[in-house]
């Protein structure tokens, strides 16, 4: 059990931080810390990318002088997607953030309770 | 290659190119005539993408730049992505001109063009999520199509609208997180991404027996991160809040179209890459069929209790919704085919009953309650018969496309005989319900007072929407056996 843990210790690692992000976008009312969780969640993901994407004693996919033999490399398609998946990362991060501002310009708090609270007593 | 197959490329790339020229920041007019005619264009190149490739009879795989499979990324086009493609643009079009009046008025004049950004981003996602052949490339337009819908919810920018939003976000936010890790499981156990080698990877995964945990969670995964974005059973509720509060070309486009991109994308994902067998081997096509008829109970349930026509016609969503993924649940080529039947129908009557709805509530004062469009019908008579054609529709009154979905979906459900129960009882007692608030809706708003002194001015865009919306929902329910047999065509060659 403790050595399939301690081979696996990356995709458990991204599991556990996967939960702890999941678990707090769903459950914790205030929002900017839903924005924080869903970072946690999305850089879960992003280990678990390029952990399987990395082979002990080959090089990062980058032509220098060592020629063009492919055994000497680590696959480069993880990589590229761990970059993807940033950009749509901090995309949907600024956006969120945006979102929350405006909302927080409207009825003053950034906590959801509060947020439906103060929708009720405005009559919405 | 015939010069036809380029035009599903050509679609995507349209409406990418006139979303960032829009975001120069044109006059409201001339932001809204862009993405209209970007919407016409592309149903009309949809149309003879559609008459070419059924005539043809044959699917192709299109690389996208100087990467041959397994490396690059690729489109697929088919008859049936051809036919999603064709109503999808087309429905667009039709939201766009039937929601006209209320989004110049609900919508900010400065920020206009930006909504007319994020409609043309809607448009290319529904199209990349139709055609694509790459799951990554489908993660990447998923999260697209998730802020440019937020986007479209929020862009009347008032109060509820707002916080509606910032529902509808975090959780389509646990949606992408899900779908992301059950597509990184994936590439884990396999080592590609685009479909066809994904499929031929699971497929001796599975032949082998060898890591069925891995693929069911993320088969499961995927699956649920496409149900909570596309309102599957339980992960509803940010749906009617969101489409109810929305401008109606909002509600329209989110109700009619982009909750069936992801259906259409969890289609493909289950006949193209993991297959019908394989998916009924993993268990997930039974749950996936349990929440699809628990959707259809509640959100009629819940419909029947609203009385905001809006919320009302949301909550009816989430039970139409329902019935596409009770057709994917029951995991035969038949109930994929009615679920695809019934991705079409609604496309139509949704946005028929939003742009009727809201015509009907501009000539009541603006007011959205249901009380308040008592005899509404007799003043924009037009809208009334709109309203009732996509009510009909619903309840499944033969004649129009919603019959022939739920005729499908029992025929479909035949062949398995435990399921075939559960899913007739469950049609029966989803048309009553249904019944139990669109007819009274309906009789509501032909009834009572009789014209009002002042006349409403005359809307002839809304009109048009109306008549053509209107014509589909006909369409579908007169040519039945046609579509069927090219949807069934299509599936064959997905």
């Amino acid at each position: 059990m403790l050595t399939l843990l301690v081979q696996n210790r990356y995709a458990v690692t991204a599991s556990v931080l996967f939960a702890v992000g999941f678990l707090h976008v769903l459950l914790h009312p205030d929002l900017i810390r839903k924005v924080v969780a869903f970072n946690i969640m999305d850089a879960s993901v992003f280990l678990l990318l390029a952990s399987r994407g990395t082979v002990a004693g080959r090089a990062a996919a980058i032509l220098t002088d060592g020629g063009a033999d492919p055994s000497r490399y680590v696959n480069p398609i993880p990589a590229g997607l761990v970059l993807t998946g940033i950009v749509v990362s901090v995309s949907v991060s600024a956006f969120s953030l945006a979102l929350i501002q405006r909302v927080y310009g409207v009825y003053g708090t950034t906590d959801l309770r509060r947020l439906l609270e103060a929708m009720k007593k405005r009559g919405e | 290659m015939p010069f036809v197959w380029n035009l599903p490329f050509f679609c995507i790339f349209l409406c990418m190119i006139a979303a960032i020229l829009l975001s120069l920041g044109p006059r409201a007019r001339l932001a809204w005539g862009v993405s209209f005619g970007v919407a016409a264009a592309c149903a009309l190149a949809s149309l003879v993408f559609l008459v070419r490739i059924a005539r043809a009879d044959t699917a192709f795989a299109y690389t996208m730049g100087k990467f041959p499979a397994p490396f690059g990324n690729e489109i697929k086009g088919g008859p049936l992505q051809g036919l999603f493609g064709f109503v999808f643009s087309l429905v667009m079009c039709l939201c766009l001109l039937g929601g006209r009046t209320d989004f110049f008025a609900d919508v900010d004049e400065k920020k206009t063009g930006l909504a007319c950004v994020m409609l043309c981003m809607v448009l290319a996602s529904l199209f990349v999520l139709t055609y694509t052949n790459d799951i990554f490339t489908a993660y990447v337009f998923i999260e697209i199509s998730t802020i440019a819908a937020c986007a479209l919810v929020m862009a009347k920018d008032s109060g509820p609208t707002l916080v509606a939003t910032v529902r509808y976000l975090f959780l389509s936010l646990l949606g992408s997180g899900m779908f992301l890790f059950g597509l990184v499981l994936l590439y884990a156990v396999t080592g590609h991404l685009l479909m066809p080698q994904l499929s031929a990877a699971v497929a001796k995964l599975a032949a082998a027996g060898e890591r069925r945990g891995v693929l069911a969670l993320s088969l499961g995964l995927m699956t649920a991160g496409l149900g909570v974005k596309s309102a599957m059973f339980p992960f509803h509720r940010w749906l009617p809040d969101a489409h109810g509060s929305a401008t109606t070309a909002s509600s329209a486009v989110l109700s009619g179209l982009v909750v069936k991109g992801y259906a259409v994308l969890l289609i493909l994902l289950y006949v193209r890459v993991f297959t019908l067998d394989t998916v009924r081997a993993l268990r997930v096509s039974d749950a996936v069929f349990v929440l699809g008829f628990s959707g259809m109970i509640l959100g009629s349930v819940r419909a029947i209790g609203e009385t905001h026509v809006k919320r009302m016609l949301a909550w009816s969503t989430v039970a139409q919704v329902g019935y596409i993924f009770m057709g994917v649940g029951l995991g035969t080529g038949a109930g994929v085919a009615a679920a695809c039947f019934q991705i079409l129908a609604h496309a139509f009557a949704k946005p028929l009953l939003f742009v009727s709805a809201g015509r009907l509530s501009a000539v009541s004062g603006h007011e959205k309650q249901l009380f308040a469009l008592r005899g509404s019908a007799r003043r924009a008579p037009l809208a009334g018969l709109g309203f009732g054609v996509g009510a009909l529709s619903m309840v499944g009154i033969p004649l129009f496309g919603g019959f022939a979905a739920k005729a499908g979906l029992a025929l479909g459900s035949i062949p398995d005989g435990t399921k075939t129960a559960v899913a007739l009882g469950v049609l029966a007692l989803s048309s009553v319900l249904n019944a139990l608030y669109y007819l009274p809706a309906l009789i509501n708003v032909w009834s009572g007072a009789p014209a009002e002194a002042s006349r409403p001015g005359r809307d002839d865009a809304c009109s048009a929407a109306i008549l053509l919306l209107a014509a589909g929902v006909l369409t579908l329910g007169l040519r039945f056996g046609p579509v069927m047999d090219l949807i069934v065509r299509g599936l064959a060659l997905v």
